[in-house]
């Protein structure tokens, strides 16, 4: 099993019979640098703290109205040293951009510029507070103008709403601007037609606004079925919500036809702007008919993702949406002066939806994708998008001889390729690749996504990696999808190498447990 | 441009492998009258990292920083010290850029801290379970809301007068769409939070009622009374906290009978950030109520070689496999402050955050002592932890507020602001006092609110 096979794969440690790794075990379940972490639970003690605050005074009179916590609350602690060495050795069990290439289609993990962190931490952006005296922050809301602004510059729409605190947030504030519209020309529609390979994110916002929700379906070339989108348009539909560029990585050629055929039925158009990235600074989504979009700023503009968030997800929207876009929104008056509009500002306010969260959105992510902004410029950004595209094609073109790729011949993809797992050997599959590639030292691409493909693999390279690391992927990737062809029953128990095996996720839903016991 | 690696000979190489002309052949499928020709106009060019931080520079430095003043202000975000090693432990690569750990065996790191950070706040709120986190504590409230529905099938929910305005705005306006009936009321101006008028709005078809612990006037009471009344009318009891330090003095939220306890967790590792990214709490005291429960959440599991490990769990729940019959459209949740509120907390432990709620209600206690001698100036609440509500004669408290900060303190949130029109609030400060306050702070405060309120009359 460890000599080289045909594809080339060439284990070097000795693997033993039943498929795991051999080599001697050690006394502390330690690899050298694989070093294995506790829980804080299992290490922290109730009598340790690595903070110096007073010692509690029990003599002192309070004011808690009798409500003393009396019982122990379970929670432990370490000192500084050993917090810090606890979640160091828990961070090297993690794959992150910085450490690697990281080709997560839909998701653009692309390098995460540390002047973002530095200025994100200017105690003048990082230490005020959101209810503050409006003349005590007027850089913070010239900050949030500013931004929003350019995102209105760069997407050629009128308006912005910059509250939303995610891309799933933002499709939400869109959905209910459309929804707001409509009851204000007293015109009840119930139904939000969203294309068979969107983001699970699409209907389940339409649904969370008490839309029913239908599909539409793509043609075989991966692009949205326009005859049947026209065919389903009446009185009944609110709005379509379409990808652009697609999660097929396409882009939608007919999306301006789309849009009128949207607009002449009484509907609204929503653009999920989860792949601006692949045409920032190269098309304006206003110059297609689009009324509403969100901007995933942790995507296009580089803010970090945090192993989950946050996120931040402004929406752009057209001149017949902006008058219901949420509170509170920034204004400038002639004085120059930056001022909020929230709810006591009963005339200008106008028919506004209304608040969506408690303070006016991601601060903290505003900084940072507005210094990316000024970084890369007007002239930066289209090289972006323009190095993006370049990449996903270099990947699909260097690829499609041996693996799948359903619409490879509908023409150039934009910033991501998709793949299926056509013709692999019977047993293996794209969950087996994946795995196989966490083994070789990459994150691996999306997997089972979009549902329109089987087996889908959907590969984002971003504009941030080099021509060396793109090409040793493609070696790397070529070799995986080879044993899958070849049938390689050994990348069924992959991955080999990595801080844990395979994990069995059928027996954590089973039985959850979700918190430390003990 | 610093963050570009292709050079052109890269460029022109690939552009060969693909059979392309140019990059723009890559764009033949934008329409050609939605192509922009060139950099587009109204974006200045690219800068360098010196450039750039003037720029921003510039910006930060027309901001009254609240570390560099007395600083009184709270009603949902509070100003603590976060110790140096958070932010170092943030800021380490493999947590920053990694993404939400759908490949589990490369993301231990990640998934046991979200399991660390889920018995925290569990604990913490007196509850089962808690998620993974949502966006913060106004959209965990509105989540809390639906949740009940889902679990009790009515559609009515009864929030309490003394609920952060902004929290009960979102609720009101998602309710707007879903088609959920919301009550809702202004806040009694009393010493103690008025349990008696929310009890009675609790009816048959009430799905929960929101309670707001501490309230939005700092006070605080025994909520064991409304879980009893919600319960028996088959309602489930929602409990928001928007200061998770004073859950270091007073008592959780669950062993009051909360049903669902949701808040803000900004407080702990955060930072104020001008309002976010901020941080959702969100727990059930009940386990049977785990699957209805939005967001993502992380279990305890074993790999193929017996070792335990973590995972993301009951994902049946959500958006990417259910579309629209999921719990919540929620995706991301607010993975990085999570880490930041985990690792602050474990700093702290048992002892330093009793100790940290003590020294917060130490200072509280003081303040309030000291501010009710300043002429004009009433304090309203009997009880309290870090925050409390003050009744100043003279100008409305917003002008006084504007007055403060001109004389370089920020001295707290006018009630005004939050509730626009309710003439009795007008004259309401809220004044919020952390360990971060000194006396000197204190002192400073007293004395220009005692010269603002001075100069009306």
């Amino acid at each position: 099993m460890n000599a080289p096979n045909k594809s080339g794969w060439k284990p070097e440690m000795q693997v033993a019979e039943d498929g795991f790794l051999g080599g001697p075990v050690t006394t502390t379940g330690n690899r050298a640098l694989m070093l294995e972490e506790p829980l804080l639970f299992e290490i922290g003690r109730a009598e340790v703290t690595g903070v110096d605050l007073p010692e509690v005074d029990a003599s002192a009179a309070t004011r808690l109205g009798g409500l003393e916590r009396a019982d122990a609350i379970g929670l432990v602690g370490l000192t500084e040293p050993e917090t810090v060495r606890h979640y160091t050795r828990l961070s090297r069990q993690n794959y992150g951009i910085d450490l690697g290439f990281f080709p997560l289609g839909s998701c653009t993990m692309k390098h995460n510029p540390r002047l973002n962190e530095k200025m994100a931490r200017l105690p003048g952006f990082a230490d005020i507070h959101p209810l503050a005296p409006q003349n005590a922050v007027q850089g913070a809301l010239e900050v949030v103008h500013q931004l929003g602004g350019w995102l209105c510059t760069l997407t050629g729409m009128p308006a912005v709403a910059m509250s939303p605190k995610a891309g799933a947030h933002g499709e939400l504030c869109g959905i209910l601007a459309i929804r707001a519209a409509h009851e204000a020309r007293g015109d009840a529609r119930e139904v939000v037609l969203v294309p068979e390979s969107a983001h699970g994110t699409n209907p389940a916002t339409a649904a969370f606004a008490n839309y029913r929700v239908e599909d539409i379906p793509a043609t075989p070339e991966g692009r949205v079925d326009v005859a049947a989108l026209k065919a389903r348009l009446g009185p009944d539909v609110a709005a379509v919500m379409i990808t652009n560029p697609n999660t097929c990585g396409l882009f939608e050629k007919d999306f301006r036809e789309i849009a009128d055929a949207v607009h002449a039925a009484g509907g609204y158009v929503y653009c999920d702007g989860a792949n601006f990235n692949a045409i920032v600074g190269k098309v304006r989504p206003g110059d297609l008919g689009v009324d509403a979009m969100h901007i995933n700023l942790h995507k296009t503009f580089s803010t970090p993702h945090g192993g989950g968030g946050p996120g931040s997800g402004p929406v752009v929207l057209s001149e017949a949406l902006a008058p219901y876009a949420p509170l509170p929104f920034i204004r400038q008056n002639e004085g120059g002066e930056f001022y909020l509009v929230e709810e006591e500002n009963r005339e200008e306010r106008g028919p506004s939806f209304g608040r969506m969260t408690a303070f006016h959105g991601q601060m903290g992510m505003f900084t940072r994708a507005l210094t990316y902004m000024l970084s890369h410029g007007a002239d930066g950004l289209k090289q972006v998008a323009e190095d993006a595209v370049l990449n996903a094609n270099y990947i699909l073109r260097s690829m499609e001889d041996i693996l799948h790729a359903p619409f490879a011949s509908s023409g150039p993809c934009m910033h991501e390729a998709l793949f299926g797992d056509k013709d692999f050997t019977e047993g293996l599959s794209t969950l087996d690749v994946a795995k196989g590639l966490i083994d070789e030292g990459y994150h691996p691409m999306t997997v089972y996504f979009p549902l329109v493909v089987h087996g889908a693999m959907l590969v984002e390279p971003t504009e941030t990696e080099s021509k060396a690391a793109i090409d040793q992927f493609i070696t790397a990737f070529r070799s995986v999808v080879t044993r899958a062809l070849e049938g390689d029953e050994a990348l069924k128990q992959a991955p080999y190498y990595a801080p844990r095996r395979r994990l069995d996720e059928t027996a954590a839903a089973r039985k959850p447990k979700l918190a430390y016991e003990g | 441009m610093r963050y570009l690696p292709l050079t052109d000979t890269d460029r022109q190489a690939m552009l060969a492998t693909i059979g392309a002309a140019s990059v723009d052949d890559l764009f033949v499928d934008v329409p050609e009258v939605a192509r922009l020709d060139g950099p587009i106009h109204g974006l200045p060019m690219h800068a360098s990292e010196m450039a750039v931080e003037r720029h921003m520079k510039a910006l930060a430095a027309k901001n009254l920083v609240a570390g560099e003043v007395p600083f009184f202000l709270g009603a949902g975000a509070y100003r603590h010290h976060v110790p140096a090693s958070v932010d170092t432990i943030i800021q380490r690569g493999e947590f920053l850029t990694a993404y939400t750990p759908y490949q589990p065996e490369i993301a231990q790191g990640t998934l046991q801290v979200l399991f660390e950070f889920q018995t925290q706040v569990a604990r913490l709120y007196g509850c089962a379970v808690a998620n993974a986190s949502l966006y913060d504590g106004s959209t965990a409230c509105w989540e809390a809301v639906a949740m009940a529905t889902r679990i009790t099938r009515r559609s009515r929910a009864v929030l309490s007068g003394a609920l952060h305005p902004h929290y009960a705005q979102v609720v009101k306006t998602m309710a707007h769409f879903t088609g959920d009936t919301i009550a809702d009321a202004l806040p009694a101006i009393t010493p103690d939070p008025e349990l008696s008028g929310l009890i009675g709005r609790i009816d048959e078809d009430t799905a929960c009622v929101v309670v707001q612990y501490p309230d939005i006037l700092g006070r605080i009471a025994d909520l064991t009374p409304i879980a009893e009344a919600a319960h028996a009318k088959g309602a489930l009891l929602v409990v928001v906290n928007t200061e998770p330090v004073a859950l270091g003095a007073i008592k959780s939220p669950g062993e009051m009978g909360a049903d669902i306890v949701v808040g803000e967790g900004q407080s702990l590792g955060v930072g104020l950030q001008f309002g976010g990214p901020y941080l959702g709490l969100f727990a059930v005291r009940d386990p049977k109520h785990v699957r209805q429960m939005p967001g993502r959440l992380c279990g305890e599991t074993t790999d193929a070689e017996g070792k335990r490990g973590f995972v993301l769990t009951l994902s049946t729940r959500e958006q990417h496999i259910r579309r629209e019959k999921a719990t919540s459209n929620i995706c991301t949740n607010s993975g990085l402050c999570a880490l930041a509120f985990t690792a602050h907390m474990t700093l702290l432990g048992e002892k330093g955050l009793r100790q940290l709620a003590a020294e917060n209600h130490r200072l509280a206690c003081l303040a309030a002592d000291r501010l009710a001698k300043v002429p004009g100036v009433k304090v309203l609440n009997n009880a309290f932890f870090n925050e409390f509500t003050l009744m100043l004669g003279g100008k409305p408290a917003r002008e006084i507020i504007r007055d403060l900060a001109d004389r370089g303190v920020l001295g707290g949130v006018s009630l005004g602001r939050l509730y626009p029109g309710v003439a009795a609030l007008e004259h309401a400060l809220l004044v919020a006092v952390t360990e971060t306050t000194t006396e000197e702070d204190i002192e400073r405060l007293a004395h220009e609110l005692e010269a603002s309120i001075k100069e009306t009359v």
